[in-house]
Parts: structure tokens; C-alpha cells; sequence
């Protein structure tokens, strides 16, 4: 097999080790910390009958690790069991607020990718003078806000200083995609400004580091224009660090959508994590934690893969 | 006497540099140096680290690396001066007047595409000649450079040949649009002895066959005496001496460059066999989650007060000798004897005694020192470690260490940082002096260093080993050093003890082959050695 | 040495936090929870800076939010910081199996985004002070050692910390003689950073609603109690906000000036 297939397979593969792990940490782990399910439902005042009817009902008195393979084997099915609180279906509950929450992430990927890009090129083309000066300070004091901060600074500029959006995001099914789009315009411009400062930062890093090399001053000691320098020698080999950045920061993205849907009551999988953690729904914050753990795995899997692809060192061994 | 192609008059180069954390600093590094090329000529530029030479090298490009800058004089290239040329006009004759091999050709190659892409872009971006017309001359630059399937050499990545073969790719790069003039900045210093010697010949080759002029960078003056028509030997910057080979080799005028024709030099009375202090049976080593043995049966013994020299290329095991001996890799069989007891195979099984009569030397003397200690502290750590002693004492001590290297008064205070290349290896003699060893392992200890500083080094460790009769276990790549100190020879290949003996045995002729390829390829300060150890040799080099 | 502006300005506003947060007490106009006026006042020569949901003075809630936030935010990086730097320690001088388990234990954790873990674990364990400190120094935990690990790893394959282990010294100075005064710089600014982390995960909890509960309050506890002001055009919400990114910004440029006057493992005497 060629090295390049082995090497992504290895990779794919420890990825979904990964996963199994840390399924295990979130049922597992949680199962092993002081707290009791019964008890959350029927609160400090409930009899010690009530409590193991409950916990009968419910399966609880069955041993911790084939209650894990039970929810394992759903969570491969489709089957995400019930909801505490309400008995809702969760499977059912989450697809739609998926989509939503997938929307919304969307959004801000197309447009912060080519801006951090772009920018970063322009501060690492200009490394030390004043448009990388001004990038940096910029990027660097939105790298120290919270999302939830830099979402209410935002809303108190677009909807109080220059009214021109409504604060709250909601969205709803049979909408058309340009309301849809425009409904998310405010939680999607928080989440560049989140996201953009950290991409650009990185990718104006792994474009100076390649800019370094010594096959670098070779080039411009052939008499190349910088535009040659730049294209042929610097691109090829900053291509792939470029690209890891971009997919690292997408799953920061997926991370970043929890806050920001909270702040504009988007109805979505984070508002829903959120609401759920609240009222100590154990099954849901499972499913639901364990969807965006295999969508943050998932994408720095796709990071690494990229990595290796890209690199000639391994696409053309000795 | 006809129009020289480059004629450098008074040049002056500067450069500020911006230490983390301190005010810019302001140094000259080149001042009032004049130097010319004629046609067709080699020209040697030969100094010490910091003397300038790649500065004023690349200064024929009109070309300054960071904040390097060149701020008077005259650089005439063809009869125009370049140094205050545009850059539009600098990156016309960048690549095709004037071409550049680097010291690392596996830095300078781009990773990410062919060496044929790269031998023949500046031929195609500056114009000189059709694509087809390139790959064919770089197809015959290769044949000629002797490097191996010309043909379909070009269609490999750097990553894909050995630095001695990227290193001739590099010069094949260089010669491929048909320069007047090309730069070669080192370009042998990074590969080992018998390589060098290959690609010395090639680049020598090259440079007669296709006529073009040169300027040859080294700190090796015995490299460049091979190539150069004319040697401008630099040293801080500034002119030393200037003139023919011929010249600088035979008759040199200034004491600097006698020093430099003369170094290497030491004479040294091999000592008569006596009962060994450290024997090393039948060792076999290899490194954990490995399936090779980097040690095969190696054999060898040192007497006290004597040197036992172990001598090899890169790879053959030399440095992996040292580590089975004071216990970082626990040989797999085999015995080693230390002053009548059997040593511990691994560090943790040795006595306080064990660890303080075998002491070690690094090649770096710049990270075997911690940069957060004071000299005091490193030469003191050994006294208070294994003599116990404090106070004033330990201050007396540590002074008396300081004089036996020769450095005196006021270091006691100072951090590594604060002292140069020479007395930094000094200050690591003394700290193993310290404990009282009965021997110290010396690894490459001189090969960082430039040549004057490394014989000072040599005739101190000669010194204190005929004052205090410590053994010196001497593991180099450089035989002009074993020559130098050696009363016994172990010379290593692949693992093995190919040759082994006392010094005037080894260096006396029947050799086997290896021997005497490694013997032969040492360069040797005089003019025409090249063309005679090529033409009487045994064996292709060992790694190309 | 001199001293850049920027890093000036980050170490006397971050005095500054820490005076406020250490003598709140004295320091506040009002107490911490009497509705002192009308809801949602425009800052006055009473309120400096306005009042808030319940007409509470939003300065004095700023200054005791400034303790429970900065207070949580250093015991938990704290606490991150000795457990992560020992175990980085440890990890990268005995190699072998302990570094391995230690290793891929950690791999383990930071596959899972930090937040998505807090939050899971914060369903089923009690909100309180102890709780928020343990989980956030815990799950932070995880970033120092992997800092202080490869640190450490890089200076112990130097030759002078072969030298000591050849010398036959123990591990004790090792760690504290060759290791920790190279390492102090990097790991110092990562303390900077850690901290700063520290204040933005509790503020973000705490937001939620998951963080600190009444009656004690911090500053994303007060961004969420005021958030819907904001719809009415009122400031209050911005208040805490703004204090978050302050306090973020100060302690970042302190960082950044350490990180740049770090000389190189290698050489340098620095700090």
C-alpha cells in the first residue's frame, strides 16, 4: 500500500479509537461522578421507594457498563433514547436544531476562510510594517474576548448605535433562505470576528515560517520577481499549513456556535446542550456532547489527513 | 592585464541587528576590502567564523542577507557598478550573470518540487535558452558532476538523494544558465571527509570545463588551496592577505595566515602500550524499539595518561561508543572494564566513584553548559558533588581549575553566554577536570570550532594530560586531530572496528581499504593533492 | 531595560483589577445586593455607572464581581498550573510508561472541546464555587502540561542535563536546577495566558448560567442578568462586558512582553 493511503488509513483510524474513547468518558466518566439521575428528577425530598422505582424504570440498577453499551449501540442505530424531562424523542429533537446550528457555522466559514486568509497574507506580506501592525493589534484584542462579550458589543453597535439589524436571531421552518440569511446576519458576524482573529494569526505565522526557509532565498537569489518567489517556491509548501489552520478553527467554529446561539436565542443544538445542562438531563447533554466531540474529532482528523497529503516527503518516499 | 569581471573596491557593510528585549546594535562587518575576479579564475575567500567571507560572497549579487546592508565602496560586475543597482536591474543579473551554491543544498531546494524544475527555472525565467535546450544541458551538467542515472535524475525530489548528490544538483543549478560568475558559500563543509572529496572534484571539474569564473567561501584553507587561482584570506571583516595559492601557501607574509598554513601542526610522542585503565570487550549495542545494532563486537582499551583515538564518518558508530561506555545505552553483550571492576551496564547501577572518574566533553560546548548557571557554579557543582567541599575552599578550587585552562581572573561571576567559542570548551574542561577523572571521553570537541581556537584546545588537553596522566577516550571525524593527540587508533565503519592499533601501526601502509579511503581523503595544505589522491584510489566513497 | 508602553499600561491595569478585587469591601459605594434605585438608570454622579436589572448599583457588583471572578480564575489556573507543570515535569524526565499514560490520557481530554465537557460534567455535579474551580483548573490542566511537557523535553536533551544525569545527580535537581530556570519564562507567560482563559470560561459559564449562582455574582453572571437591557438601548450589560475584555487585554500584553524577552533555551541570560 503506499505510505500516503497507510498513513491517513493509521490516522482515520486512531480517530475513531479516539471516538470510542471519549464516548466512554462521556457516559462512563459521568456515571462515575457523585450525582444521581433518580435523584435530579425527583429532587432532595423524594422517598428511598420512589427513588429505586425510578431508577428500576429507568434501568439505573443495571450495571454501568452494559448500560454503556446499550447507549453505544443506539447512538450507531439512530436511537438516542428519551429525554428526562419531557420524554421527547431525542433523536427527533436534535435533527432539525442540527441543521440550524450546521447553517449558522456554514455561514461563518464561507466568509471568515477567505478573509483570514487574505488578511493574513497581506500581514505577512508586509510582516513588521503598518497594515501587519494594524492587523495584529486588532486581531489581538478580539483573541481576548469571550464570544458573549464580542456578541454584545456587536449588538449594541449594529442595533442601538447604527440600527440596522434586529437583535434577536430567530429562525423557524419554511422560511426562505435569504430571511434565514438574513435572521443569522448578526450571531454570523460575532462568529467571524471570534474565529477570523485566530486564523488570521495562524495563517500569517505558517506563511512567515515558510517565507524563512533557505529555499526561499534561493529563489530571489535566481533573480525571481516576488510574485514568482511567492507562487511557486512559498505557496506549494504554505498550502498545507494554511489548510490545517483553516479546518483547527473550524472546529473551534463548532464550539463557538454554543455561546453564540445562546446570546441570540437561535434555536439550535448549543441553546438546546445549554438548556438541557440546566435542568440536568443527563441523556440529552450525553447525545448531544457526543455530537459535537465527533464533529470536533471528526475535523481535526481532516486537519491531520491534509497535513499528510500534502507533504512531497511522504507522497514521494525514497 | 585584461578587464576583471568583478572588481570589488572599498567595500563597506553594515548591519543592525535587534537583540529580544535590548537597544538595536550597530556593526560593521565588512570594512574597506578590495578583491577582483578575473574570467575563467577561482577566486578563495578563507577566514574564520565572522570574518565576512559569505557576506562579501553574496555582496556579488549585490545581496544582503536581513539587515544586512552595503553602504560604501564599489562592486563592478562587467564594468557597472551594482551595489547601488535597482532591484528591477539586481534580479536580471541575479541567476544569470552571477549564480549561488549554499553551504546546506537540503535547505536550499524547494521540498515541494522536482530538481529538474528547479536546476533549470532561472534558465527559463531569465530567457537564456529554450526548455528542451535546458534539460539537455542539465542532463549533461549531471553526467557531469558524476551524479548517478543523469538521465532521470531530475525527475526525483530533494528529499529523495543524499546530501552529497544535492550538494553537485546545487552546483548543476548554478552552472545551468551559463553564469559568468558563481558563489559556492561552503559548499562541502556539511558532508563527511570522503564525501567532500568527491564533490570537490566534481565542482573543480565543472568550473574548468565550463570556464566560468568563481568565488570559493571556506574556513578550510586546506579545500580551497585545491580550487583557487588567488586566496584573500579575511578575518573580522577586514583583509589579512591577498595573492596567489601559490602564494598564500608557501610564502605566506602575515602571521594570521602562517598561523592558519601551520595549524594542525602538533607534534605528539606516541606513548609505549601499558595496562589499560578502560577496556571495552565484545560490545554490541542498539537503541530501544530498533532491530540494528549501531555497535558490532567492538573492541578497544586505553591506558592512563594515554588517548585512544576513535575515528569515523557520520554514522559509524563513534558517538554511540561513548554513550555504551558511561551507561546512557546499555550495551545488549559484551564487558566493560573501568580501572580493574567491571562497570554497570546502565547509569543507574553505577557508584558515585564510577561517574566521577569517567568524565565527558561535548562537541557543543554551547549546550552542555545550562545558560542560567554561573561558570562558578558549573566548575563548583562536581567539587561540591562528589568532594564535598564549600566555601572558600570550593572558590580556591574553582580559581586553580580556571588558571589550569588558562582563562585567570573575573570568570567566576559570568554566564556561558559571555564568553567566546574557545573558552566555553575550556570552561567544560575544567568543570570534568574537577572531579579528578582517571578518564574523560572527548566527543568531537574541536569540531565546532574554527581552526586556531581548536589547536589551542588540543595543546591544552595534551598539557593536562601529561600534568594530571588522565586518559582521553577521543572520538573524531577529523584525522589531522587524531594525528595530532592519538597514542592508539580505532578507526570505525558501519558499527565495526575496521582497523585498530597503536598510532604509528594504523598509519602505516598495508591499509585496508576503508582506512585508507578516510586516510586519503583528508585534504592536505599544499597545491595538486586532489589530482594525486584521485588517481591512486581503492574505494568509492563510503555515503556520496 | 526599558519597559514597552503597551506592557506598562497591561501591569498597572491588572494592579489595578487585583487592588479592586482584593480590598471589594471597602472599596464598593453600595452593598452587593440592595436595590438601591430605579431599574436600568443612566450612569449619575450616584450611580457611576448606572444601576441595573433590580436597580442594584452596577459599580459596586463590578467591584465584588471583580473578586469572585478574578479569585476563581486564579485558583483554578492555579491549580491547572501545579498539577500540569508537575506532570509535564515528570512526564518528559521519565519517559517510558508514565509519559505515555500521562500523554495519551491528556490526548484524550483535549479531543473533547473544553466547553462541551464542562458542561456535560456540570449536569451532574453540584454548582458551586469548589466544583467550577476544580473542573475549569482540571480540564485547563491538560493544556499546561502539554506545554511544560514539550518545554521540558527540549531542554532535557540538552548536553548539560546529560552532564548532571552523567554526574550522578538525582532528579530533584535536575528538575529544580537544570530544568525549571530554563523553563521559568515560557511557563511564567503561559501562567499569563492560562489566567486570562480561567476568566473567559467562568465568565462564559456563568453566562449560561452554569457558572456562579446568587447570590454571589461575577461579571458573565451580570452580562446575563442585564443582557435584554441592551434591547432597550441601555448600557448596562456593557459594563461587565467591558470589564472581561479589560482585564483580558491587560493580562494578554503583560504575557505577550514576557513571551518577547524570552531569550532562547540555549543562550541569553535574560530575565
Amino acid at each position: 500500500m503506499h505510505p500516503v493511503l497507510k498513513l491517513v488509513a493509521q490516522r482515520v483510524a486512531l480517530g475513531l479509537l479516539l471516538l470510542l474513547a471519549v464516548s466512554a468518558v462521556i457516559f462512563l466518566g459521568v456515571e462515575a461522578l457523585p450525582g444521581d439521575t433518580a435523584q435530579a428528577i425527583l429532587g432532595q425530598s423524594a422517598t428511598p421507594q420512589a427513588l429505586a422505582n425510578l431508577r428500576e424504570k429507568m434501568g439505573l440498577d443495571q450495571p454501568a457498563l452494559i448500560r454503556y453499551f446499550h447507549w453505544l449501540g443506539g447512538i450507531l442505530t439512530g436511537d438516542l433514547g428519551k429525554a428526562l424531562t419531557n420524554g421527547q424523542d431525542i433523536a427527533q429533537a436534535i435533527g432539525q436544531r442540527l441543521g440550524n446550528t450546521l447553517f449558522l457555522a456554514a455561514c461563518a466559514g464561507v466568509i471568515s476562510v477567505p478573509l483570514a486568509i487574505l488578511l493574513g497574507l497581506v500581514a505577512a506580506r508586509y510582516n513588521g510594517r503598518w497594515p501587519d501592525k494594524l492587523i495584529s493589534g486588532i486581531t489581538l484584542s478580539t483573541i481576548s474576548l469571550p464570544e458573549f462579550v464580542a456578541a454584545y458589543f456587536v449588538i449594541y453597535l449594529l442595533t442601538q448605535l447604527i440600527p440596522i439589524f434586529n437583535p434577536v436571531a430567530m429562525v423557524f421552518p419554511g422560511m426562505g433562505f435569504w430571511e434565514r440569511l438574513h435572521a443569522v446576519a448578526l450571531p454570523v458576524i460575532v462568529l467571524v470576528l471570534v474565529v477570523l482573529a485566530h486564523m488570521m494569526r495562524m495563517t500569517r505565522a505558517a506563511i512567515l515560517n515558510v517565507m524563512q526557509s533557505a529555499y526561499i532565498e534561493t529563489a530571489e537569489l535566481k533573480g525571481l520577481s516576488p510574485m514568482q518567489v511567492i507562487w511557486r517556491h512559498a505557496f506549494p509548501n504554505a498550502i498545507a499549513p494554511i489548510v490545517s489552520v483553516v479546518v483547527l478553527n473550524l472546529a473551534y467554529l463548532v464550539v463557538g456556535v454554543v455561546v453564540v446561539e445562546v446570546v441570540f436565542g437561535y434555536n439550535a443544538l448549543g441553546q438546546y446542550l445549554v438548556d438541557h445542562v440546566s435542568k440536568r438531563d443527563l441523556p440529552v447533554v450525553q447525545a448531544v456532547g457526543m455530537i459535537f466531540a465527533a464533529v470536533y474529532i471528526g475535523l481535526n482528523i481532516l486537519a491531520d489527513v491534509i497535513a499528510i497529503v500534502a507533504n512531497p516527503r511522504l507522497r514521494h518516499p525514497r | 592585464m585584461p578587464e576583471p569581471l568583478l572588481d570589488i573596491r572599498n567595500l563597506r557593510i553594515e548591519a543592525t541587528s535587534y537583540p529580544p528585549g535590548e537597544p538595536p546594535r550597530h556593526v560593521v562587518l565588512v570594512d574597506d576590502v578590495s578583491v577582483s575576479v578575473e574570467k575563467g579564475k577561482v577566486l578563495g575567500l578563507i577566514g574564520e567564523s565572522g570574518a565576512g567571507k559569505s557576506t562579501i560572497g553574496l555582496s556579488a549579487m549585490s545581496f544582503g542577507r536581513g539587515g544586512v546592508r552595503l553602504t560604501a565602496g564599489q562592486i563592478l560586475l562587467n564594468g557597472r557598478d551594482i551595489r547601488t543597482a535597482p532591484v528591477s536591474e539586481l534580479r536580471k543579473l541575479r541567476g544569470s550573470e552571477v549564480t549561488y551554491v549554499a553551504q546546506s543544498a537540503a535547505a536550499a531546494f524547494n521540498p515541494a518540487r522536482k530538481l529538474m524544475e528547479q536546476v533549470i527555472e532561472t534558465s527559463l525565467a531569465h530567457g537564456v535558452m529554450p526548455k528542451a535546450e535546458a534539460e539537455a544541458r542539465a542532463r549533461s551538467l549531471f553526467r557531469q558532476l558524476g551524479l548517478p542515472n543523469p538521465d532521470t535524475f531530475g525527475d526525483r525530489y530533494p528529499h529523495q538523494v543524499s546530501g552529497g548528490q544535492l550538494q553537485r544538483a546545487m552546483t548543476a543549478m548554478a552552472l545551468c544558465p551559463k553564469p559568468d560568475l558563481v558563489i559556492f558559500d561552503e559548499p562541502t563543509t556539511a558532508l563527511d571527509v570522503t564525501t567532500q572529496i568527491d564533490v570537490l572534484a566534481a565542482i573543480k571539474r565543472a568550473i574548468h570545463e565550463t570556464g566560468v569564473a568563481a568565488l570559493y567561501i571556506t574556513h578550510d584553507l586546506a579545500v580551497v588551496a585545491q580550487v583557487a587561482d588567488d586566496i584573500l584570506v579575511l578575518r573580522h571583516g577586514k583583509k589579512v592577505e591577498y595573492g596567489t595559492t601559490d602564494h598564500i601557501i608557501n610564502r605566506p607574509e602575515q602571521a594570521y595566515t602562517q598561523a592558519l598554513v601551520s595549524v594542525r601542526s602538533i607534534e605528539h610522542e606516541e606513548k609505549p602500550a601499558a595496562k589499560p585503565v578502560l577496556t571495552v570487550a565484545n560490545v554490541t549495542a542498539r537503541y530501544r524499539g530498533t532491530h540494528f545494532d549501531v555497535l558490532k563486537n567492538v573492541s578497544v582499551d586505553v591506558a592512563p595518561g594515554q588517548t585512544l583515538a576513535i575515528v569515523g564518518e557520520s554514522g559509524s558508530g563513534k558517538s554511540t561508543l561513548a554513550r555504551a561506555i558511561t551507561g546512557l545505552l546499555p550495551p545488549t553483550s559484551g564487558r566493560i572494564t573501568f580501572d580493574g571492576r567491571d562497570l554497570s551496564r546502565d547509569l543507574a547501577g553505577r557508584t558515585k566513584d564510577d561517574l566521577r572518574e569517567l568524565q565527558m566533553i561535548y562537541q557543543m560546548a554551547d549546550v552542555a553548559m545550562n545558560p542560567r548557571q554561573t561558570i562558578g557554579t558549573i566548575i563548583g557543582r562536581p567539587l561540591e558533588f562528589y568532594f564535598g567541599l564549600r566555601g572558600e575552599a570550593k572558590r580556591k578550587r574553582i580559581q586553580e581549575l580556571l588558571d589550569q585552562i588558562e582563562m585567570g581572573k573575573g570568570f567566576e561571576s559570568r554566564y556561558p553566554a559571555e564568553l567566546s567559542g574557545g573558552q566555553k570548551q575550556r570552561v567544560c574542561i575544567a568543570r570534568a577536570l574537577a572531579a579528578k577523572p582517571k578518564l574523560i571521553i572527548c566527543d568531537e570537541v574541536t569540531s565546532a570550532l574554527d581552526p586556531l581556537v581548536a589547536d589551542g584546545i588540543l595543546k591544552l588537553l595534551l598539557e593536562l594530560q601529561a600534568q594530571q596522566q588522565v586518559a582521553y577516550l577521543f572520538i573524531t571525524h577529523d584525522l589531522a586531530t587524531v594525528k595530532a593527540i592519538a597514542d592508539k587508533i580505532a578507526v570505525m565503519f558501519k558499527g565495526e572496528v575496521r582497523r585498530y592499533g597503536s598510532k604509528t601501526d594504523v598509519l602505516t601502509p598495508p591499509f585496508d581499504d576503508y582506512t585508507d579511503l578516510l586516510l586519503s581523503s583528508v585534504p592536505e595544505m599544499r597545491l595538486g593533492w586532489l589530482e594525486e589522491v584521485l588517481a591512486h584510489r581503492k574505494m568509492e566513497s563510503a555515503g556520496n | 531595560m526599558k519597559m514597552p508602553l503597551s506592557a506598562l499600561i497591561g501591569l498597572i491595569l491588572t494592579g489595578l483589577f487585583l487592588f479592586v478585587a482584593i480590598f471589594a469591601q471597602w472599596l464598593a459605594p453600595y452593598p452587593i445586593d440592595a436595590a438601591v434605585g430605579g431599574v436600568w438608570e443612566s450612569p449619575s454622579a450616584t450611580y457611576w455607572l448606572g444601576t441595573d436589572t433590580i436597580g442594584r448599583d452596577i459599580l459596586s457588583r463590578l467591584i465584588y464581581g471583580a473578586q469572585v471572578t478574578i479569585f476563581v480564575a486564579a485558583a483554578s489556573s492555579v491549580l491547572a498550573f501545579s498539577l500540569g507543570s508537575i506532570l509535564g515535569f515528570v512526564a518528559a524526565t521519565q519517559g517510558g510508561w508514565v509519559d505515555q499514560a500521562l500523554s495519551r490520557l491528556v490526548d484524550l481530554v483535549m479531543a473533547i472541546p473544553s466547553l462541551i465537557i464542562a458542561l456535560v460534567v456540570l449536569s451532574v455535579l453540584p454548582l458551586n464555587l469548589t466544583v467550577l474551580i476544580l473542573v475549569m483548573g482540571v480540564l485547563d490542566a491538560t493544556r499546561v502540561f502539554r506545554l511544560s511537557r514539550a518545554v521540558a523535553v527540549d531542554i532535557t536533551v540538552m548536553d548539560y542535563v546529560e552532564a548532571a544525569r552523567l554526574r550522578g545527580e538525582g532528579g530533584g535537581w535536575i528538575i529544580f536546577r537544570e530544568i525549571l530556570p530554563n523553563a521559568l519564562s515560557p511557563l511564567v507567560a503561559e501562567f499569563g495566558l492560562r489566567f486570562i482563559f480561567a476568566v473567559l470560561f467562568i465568565s462564559t459559564l456563568s453566562f449560561l448560567g452554569l457558572g456562579i449562582q446568587p447570590p454571589l455574582t461575577d461579571w458573565g453572571g451580570m452580562v446575563k442578568e442585564n443582557k435584554d437591557a441592551l434591547v432597550y438601548g441601555k448600557s448596562a450589560a456593557l459594563m461587565p462586558a467591558l470589564a472581561i475584555a479589560a482585564l483580558a487585554i491587560s493580562v494578554n500584553l503583560v504575557a505577550d512582553w514576557i513571551l518577547s524577552r524570552t531569550t532562547s533555551l540555549k543562550g541569553g541570560r535574560g530575565a
